[in-house]
């Protein structure tokens, strides 16, 4: 029982874990937002900022929203399963982009 | 005779553990709705593929710099940023049962993702009596596109919370009702993380 308890209150969060997962979120949002309707940035420099905001803001929603865990439960773990379509998502989008920037290149 | 036996151990074993098997069915139910989530982002990453292609394509019309509004999906981004947080509340409520507080946080969150389709359907309607619908350009068309599916995710969020206050107003929390707020859960964080990209892809590296 007190396990199940345990497991309970591990995987389903706290008031506490979802008002940092807010303010976080809510920050992670408001500094992209600035840099591009401020201006003024490097444009390089901008593209590379926003990125790594979003992929921090997708983790912290997932840890603290989604309660992803790496930790296997009665043998099924759905962050493997995560990690798996990322892979995948990378080859599909990395694979697209990369063949038709060069296809573009060669048929300018 | 073998079959029998086995059965009959079935019948065992599902009797003796009958309080783990509703957690186990939890589990499996959240799991396997993992395993959709999961699919339904190759859908988005394929479309966010095609977007990345065809950004540039837009045959003498205008680009995004033009017709993103940033403030205007800023407000939406809050929208959905809120009802993603105000459904966390209303699992929290929903394990120290409280019915009346569950429906009362999925009524916000619903609030919040009407008001977000609503800017929605409002911008494309926007866009299209403009002239720049999605057979406008090839930009255009990947922008609707994937804007548009996930805009049809969250509507069908919406559909499935309207289903699920009226199941817990007439069922309450049971072990049915139970796993489909949690897999309702899942499935509006996630499109929350969807947004994400298609904020900072689309209209943040659109509006550079």
């Amino acid at each position: 029982m007190s396990h199940s308890h345990d497991h309970d209150s591990h995987s389903h969060g706290s008031t506490k874990s979802y008002i940092i997962g807010l303010i976080l979120s809510i920050l992670l949002t408001i500094i992209p937002f600035g840099m591009v309707m401020k201006g003024g940035f490097d444009e390089t420099f901008v593209v590379i900022a926003i990125a790594i905001l979003a992929v921090f803001q997708v983790l912290i929603q997932l840890i603290l929203f989604m309660h992803l865990n790496l930790k296997t439960q009665e043998g099924r773990d759905s962050g493997s399963f995560v990690f798996f379509t990322a892979v995948i998502l990378v080859l599909v989008i990395g694979g697209t982009l990369w063949i038709m920037y060069h296809l573009n290149i060669n048929l300018m | 005779m073998a079959t029998d036996t086995m059965t009959n151990q079935h019948v065992a074993a599902h009797d003796g553990h009958d309080d783990h098997e509703h957690h186990d069915m939890t589990g499996t139910k959240m799991y396997a709705f993992w395993v959709y989530l999961m699919s339904d982002l190759i859908i988005f990453g394929s479309l966010f593929a095609t977007y990345g292609v065809l950004h540039n394509g837009t045959a003498g019309g205008p680009g995004g710099k033009d017709i993103f509004e940033l403030d205007f999906v800023l407000v939406e981004t809050f929208l959905l940023l809120f009802s993603s947080f105000t459904y966390g509340l209303a699992v929290l409520a929903m394990h120290k049962d409280k019915v009346k507080q569950v429906i009362g946080w999925l009524l916000v969150t619903f609030a919040c993702g009407a008001g977000f389709v609503g800017m929605e359907i409002y911008e494309f309607h926007h866009l299209i009596v403009e002239g720049l619908g999605p057979d406008r350009s090839a930009f255009l068309s990947s922008f609707f596109a994937l804007v548009g599916t996930h805009g049809l995710h969250v509507s069908f969020g919406l559909l499935w919370m309207a289903i699920m206050l009226i199941q817990l107003s007439t069922k309450g929390l049971t072990d049915m009702t139970r796993p489909r707020i949690m897999c309702l859960s899942l499935f509006w964080h996630f499109l929350d993380i969807v947004w994400i990209c298609v904020f900072t892809f689309v209209y943040l590296m659109g509006a550079l």
